[in-house]
């Protein structure tokens, strides 16, 4: 999603069996949230409003993963581990694989399949507007993510369309905050990590330039 | 509309057996254990039934009623108020009537309950977030109290001041809102039949997270007009304050009266999920109790006043 990571330095290559390892343990950690909220279904402890409950906690993971994605990079500089940022494309997917659940969730069991009610609530409701652009704009960069595709576009191309992310979370952190009745505090914290992690990107890029590299 | 109004029907016929043997049963216990005094003298006369204003709706769970609570005061989240609410003291328990009245008073909450004929008032509770319940309270109208204080011709308005105490309202360690928590009505709305005070649900003492000791209900209003644990009420001449009001006062009026053609800004209010039901229903103007209360509202724009 984004090329700070051009040129690693040398890293040594672990075992290929060590790198299933890791990523067996990322993938599962990408996919334990979905497994402990199909638990809490099928055990009912998703209290009184069980319908609410599910469709914002599929939302917030998938937020949450976005902005894992979007921590990968800052982590692998910092960390100085470069091979860390394979794992952004797993992340991503993985965030976008919530959100569509998310949507499907509101679609078919908040709304059971309202069509007309849908449209107006996209119309009408500026944070139902902001969720759902912010999704469609998530499509072409889910589309575009495989090795393929970035051939096909060109490293560079491939390059820009994928800075959309850096629209995309904005409006997803909006989304959530704008349904907030009273307690701004926790999408103030994703706005504050948001803004830590563009910070960092920023004074990267000063810092590469002030370099001449 | 769609609200079964069924003469021949009484609450027994509807409330779960179990129930309703078990207010019996709490009534005896309460009286003999002393923790709600007033419930012994109601035994005595007994109980009292809402003169045709309970709806035959069945009952939403208890579990749910106490354990889905928005009441800041203890937290945001649903399940916060039923966490930390056990913290709360009730007793002694203060309660002042004031303001533009011959006869201010302050009663202690036993005496109150004791004082007043307490009769069961199964209404359905509307949140403006879009999600309903049906609730039996326990209580009686606010008029009869008001009475007690000979309210006088200033009286126009009615506010209501609840508990702030953050020792053991962790919840008002945080402005969320500001703290006391405040409501009002307009004086005709308060003395209507409709609206009263609660001090149990479910044949029980009013549990902590549904507002102990005392709360008011509005039913057809949306639910954060029901203030929860009333320290003061003021008979007042000006419209007074109320807390959501002042938080977003394009988002909940004075009125907040329920109504599914006035949207909440952020979202719709044409349709509820009616807490243990799967598809959602159509919202009822007034939450389904405009009969009785249409009238209050007559020549008003309640596109203005929402």
């Amino acid at each position: 999603m984004d090329a700070s990571v051009k040129r690693p330095v040398r890293s040594k290559r672990p075992s290929k069996t060590r790198d299933n390892l890791v990523y067996a343990v990322v993938w599962l950690a990408c996919f334990a949230p979905l497994v402990w909220l199909a638990w809490r279904v099928f055990s009912d402890d998703l209290g009184a409003n069980p319908i609410e409950t599910l469709i914002r906690q599929i939302g917030v993971w998938g937020l949450r993963l976005l902005l894992v994605g979007l921590a990968v990079t800052p982590a692998a500089r910092i960390l100085r581990k470069p091979r860390l940022v394979r794992f952004r494309r797993t992340i991503g997917l993985f965030a976008f694989s919530y959100i569509c659940l998310h949507l499907l969730t509101y679609i078919g069991v908040d709304l059971f399949f309202d069509w007309g009610q849908l449209w107006k609530d996209i119309l009408k409701r500026p944070f139902i507007t902001l969720g759902m652009l912010a999704f469609t704009l998530l499509i072409p960069l889910a589309v575009t993510s495989t090795n393929g595709w970035v051939l096909r576009l060109g490293r560079a191309a491939w390059q820009r369309l994928h800075w959309l992310i850096y629209l995309i979370v904005p409006l997803g952190v909006a989304h959530y905050y704008l349904l907030v009745k009273a307690d701004h505090r926790p999408p103030l914290i994703y706005a504050a990590i948001l803004t830590a992690l563009m910070l960092w990107r920023f004074w990267d890029a000063f810092r590469r330039r002030a370099a001449g590299r | 509309m769609l609200i079964r109004h069924a003469p021949d029907l009484t609450d027994n016929d509807v409330t779960d057996r179990s129930l309703y043997l078990r207010r019996r049963e709490f009534i005896g216990g309460a009286a003999g254990l002393g923790l709600l005094a007033a419930a012994g003298t109601a035994s005595a006369r007994g109980l009292t039934y809402g003169p045709g204003f309970s709806t035959t709706e069945t009952p939403t769970s208890r579990k749910d009623i106490t354990s889905y609570n928005n009441f800041y005061e203890f937290g945001v989240n649903k399940e916060d108020p039923s966490e930390n609410a056990g913290a709360l003291k009730t007793r002694p328990w203060t309660l002042r009537v004031d303001g533009e009245c011959e006869a201010p008073t302050s009663f202690a909450i036993d005496d109150l309950i004791k004082a007043n004929k307490l009769e069961e008032r199964i209404y359905r509770m509307r949140c403006v977030e879009g999600w309903s319940m049906v609730i039996p309270w326990v209580g009686f109208p606010l008029k009869d109290l008001l009475a007690q204080v000979k309210p006088t011709s200033k009286a126009k308005f009615v506010a209501f001041e609840t508990l702030k105490r953050p020792s053991e309202m962790p919840g008002q360690r945080w402005d969320t809102l500001q703290w006391p928590y405040r409501e009002g009505l307009r004086i005709d709305e308060a003395v209507h039949p409709l609206t009263i005070l609660a001090v149990g649900l479910y044949g029980d003492v009013l549990p902590n997270q549904n507002g102990a000791p005392i709360r008011l209900v509005v039913p057809w209003k949306y639910g954060f007009k029901g203030a929860k644990s009333i320290v003061r009420i003021s008979l007042v001449e000006k419209m007074p304050r109320t807390a959501w009001n002042d938080l977003a006062p394009r988002e909940y009026g004075f009125y907040s009266n329920v109504n599914p053609a006035v949207d909440h800004p952020r979202w719709s209010q044409a349709t509820e999920r009616r807490i243990g039901e799967f598809r959602r229903r159509e919202t009822l103007p007034f939450n389904g109790y405009g009969q009785y209360v249409a009238d209050l509202y007559r020549g008003m724009d309640l596109k203005r006043n929402f």
